[in-house]
């Protein structure tokens, strides 16, 4: 099976699409010529023209409103934002628009839209280069949050999030696109080519939307993870000796609240770690789940552990992600607690 | 029109001149057309005006590469946008300014704060990260501000600070005194939609804001013609009656004297203008970027024949207002002021832990 890096499938998953669907294009800001910033749509311009794969002006709002209006229209658009710090000026156009079409039209319309965009930190991009807004999404009914963590799955979700009749919004962890960065950033991150994850199928498979899967089973405590953090999770469960189950939740909406009960009740312990910042954050609706299907289950409180309620700082970049013995720590505490 | 059946393509012609001229009388009735004005010429600079502007863009240009051979190095991580080829906008439109005059731009910033005054230090400990930066080494390369040189950021999303800008020209207009605001952005940036709404405030509320489009001819990896329906950036404030002229922004004195211009059409009450500056920059969008949308030959070809800092010290030596001895020693004054920038950016602690939950209300 071919090996990929995280760029490379998601290059492949809109390959696939464009292959085997007239209707699906792929623009952006730097998407066509360029082949965008980190290269996910690198040569698709050269193989299927500039009528399917093309620049934009910088015009969020405008990419995103001009998407929404294709996609009612039936064609399946799958559009890039260069950071996923940037869609605030489209936030208007998906909360109100994209997230409402089958609603509003009672369902006579739908918005088959993929948003790609690039989150998280871990680059040195400080506060406007580094986000993870997946709440802000998680919030809005209408909308459905996919978050990768590598490159099959990222192949896979991404297919089904084209092919999907609503809109998706697909969140892609950077600091994963070349390897299964776990945190530890004096050390070199193992490259996709050399992990299990990497050997991605060259042709058209799905991984479906709102399935979570179990990375590492274990029955002392479950981590609730998605993206870089599932990683950094596996880390820390190395680096403290504790026998978690570690779940990469990959959806965010729609949940799979199956799979998390399940863990918990049998665990006992449950600690939700994600990069965005704490407050709001999706690990509060997480930890009102668990408490509310797995209150028998609990002993002990569960933790959150995520990024400062801060911007995302230039300078301490390692202190404000959540790392290993972060999370180590807060597996530690609840082990006691 | 699409209603009536013209004898003639003559006849539709003169029809149709005729409905838009009888429009545009109606238009001109209601409110003045936004115009096209020529640029004036260019200033004659006098001698202490030429060394000036050969210093301060040489500053910016030996501070940037400077932050490129760092950047280089690994002592500035992540984004780092150099502004070397642009160097004379930035010093031609500071000449224009006088005291309380606020600048405000986007992420490619570095320039702008050296020609405000801000400290090179001070700069410089902020691209490394480090607590002696302008933001404590919290915002990096492209977030910085300084309330004492009217300096506004440094915003690392492209186009956020448009808005800003006709903020910052509404207060002016607030408090009653005649400053203005000067509010760069990219043709890149002249593309987001706020930049329109802002258009229109301002114009409506004859706000003093100098909108500066440095029209560098690449929105990081995209050319203008491929992101661009209207390529004359001058003319974007046209539905909004907003003048607008076209600046050689290679020469320092042309740009200086359409910042007198422009500085004196928001200082009297008319209200908003645009300055297209055709620039370009050297490097590419950022030091990740290998440039390689364009050709090495239309590089150097700008380099060679229109660049900004040789323009000037070419009139310096034609008219021996220095010797080529006198231009390599401030070239080498610079550089000590550069080096020793680069010195303290290195050698600066990197804020204290406690710093992180500074200035952010929780």
């Amino acid at each position: 099976m071919p090996r990929m890096t995280m760029i490379e499938a998601i290059r492949s998953a809109m390959d696939v699409s464009m292959e085997r669907d007239d209707d699906v294009v792929v623009f952006g800001e730097d998407v066509g010529y360029f082949g965008g910033v980190f290269r996910c749509t690198a040569g698709l311009q050269q193989k299927y023209g500039k009528t399917r794969c093309f620049d934009t002006p910088i015009s969020e709002l405008g990419i995103v409103g001009a998407a929404i209006g294709m996609a009612a229209y039936g064609l399946r658009p799958c559009i890039e934002i260069q950071f996923a710090d940037y869609v605030y000026p489209a936030f208007d156009q998906i909360a109100s628009e994209a997230a409402r079409i089958r609603y509003r039209s009672n369902g006579q319309f739908t918005c088959p839209i993929v948003i790609r965009m690039p989150t998280g930190g871990g680059i040195f991009g400080g506060q406007t280069h580094s986000q993870s807004p997946e709440a802000l999404f998680t919030h809005v009914s209408g909308l459905k949050v996919v978050v990768p963590s590598n490159p099959v799955d990222a192949k896979g979700l991404l297919i089904a999030a084209i092919e999907d009749p609503d809109p998706v919004i697909f969140l892609e962890p950077k600091r994963l696109y070349n390897g299964p960065f776990d945190g530890h950033h004096d050390k070199p991150v193992t490259p996709w080519s050399k992990h299990a994850l990497g050997e991605v199928p060259e042709g058209h498979f799905t991984v479906p939307l709102g399935k979570a899967e179990v990375r590492r089973a274990g029955a002392e405590l479950t981590v609730l993870a998605y993206g870089t953090m599932t990683y950094v999770s596996e880390a820390a469960a190395a680096d403290t000796g504790i026998d978690a189950e570690i779940i990469d939740l990959k959806t965010l909406l729609p949940l799979d609240l199956e799979t998390i009960v399940a863990s918990v009740s049998k665990t006992g312990r449950c600690v939700i770690v994600h990069e965005a910042t704490l407050t709001s954050g999706f690990g509060a609706e997480l930890a009102a789940l668990v408490q509310k299907h797995c209150f028998y289950h609990l002993e002990a409180p569960i933790t959150r552990v995520t990024g400062w309620d801060t911007p995302y700082p230039h300078a301490q970049e390692w202190d404000y992600f959540p790392g290993p013995a972060r999370v180590g720590r807060a597996m530690i505490e609840t082990m006691e607690g | 029109m699409a209603t009536r059946k013209p004898a003639s393509t003559a006849a539709r012609r003169t029809s149709s001149a005729r409905t838009s001229a009888s429009v545009r009388q109606q238009t001109k009735k209601s409110s003045p057309v936004g115009q096209i004005i020529a640029p004036p010429a260019p200033e004659e600079f006098t001698k202490e005006r030429e060394l000036q502007a050969y210093n301060d863009m040489l500053l910016i240009r030996r501070f940037e590469e400077k932050a490129g051979q760092l950047y280089g190095m690994g002592f500035i991580g992540g984004f780092c946008h150099l502004y070397i080829g642009q160097e004379a906008v930035v010093i031609g439109m500071q000449m224009a300014l006088k005291e309380g005059d606020q600048v405000i731009t986007g992420y490619r910033d570095h320039g702008h704060m050296l020609a405000t005054g801000m400290s090179p230090r001070g700069v410089m400990a902020e691209l490394t990260g480090r607590r002696d930066g302008y933001s404590r080494g919290k915002g990096g390369s492209m977030h910085m501000f300084s309330k004492e040189k009217g300096f506004y950021g440094g915003h690392g999303i492209v186009g956020g600070q448009v808005s800003l800008g006709t903020g910052l020209a509404f207060a002016n207009s607030y408090r009653g005194n005649d400053n203005i605001s000067l509010t760069y952005f990219g043709d890149g940036a002249a593309n987001q939609g706020q930049v329109y709404e802002s258009f229109n405030m301002a114009a409506l509320w004859k706000l003093p804001v100098v909108y500066i489009v440095e029209n560098n001819r690449y929105a990081m990896g995209t050319s203008v013609s491929r992101a661009s329906a209207q390529t004359d950036f001058s003319q974007r404030g046209a539905s909004f009656n907003i003048p607008g002229i076209q600046v050689d922004g290679m020469d320092v004195r042309a740009v200086k004297a359409a910042g007198d211009l422009a500085a004196e059409h928001c200082r009297s009450g008319k209200g908003p203008i645009i300055l297209e500056m055709l620039t370009y920059r050297y490097r590419g969008h950022s030091m990740s970027d290998p440039a390689k949308y364009r050709t090495k030959d239309e590089v150097q070809k700008m380099r060679s024949e229109q660049d900004p800092i040789e323009q000037v010290r070419k009139r310096i030596l034609d008219n021996a207002w220095a010797s080529e001895d006198e231009l390599k020693a401030m070239d080498k004054k610079i550089r000590d002021i550069v080096a020793d920038s680069a010195d303290f950016a290195q050698s600066n602690p990197e804020p204290d832990p406690s710093e992180l939950y500074t200035n952010i209300l929780i």
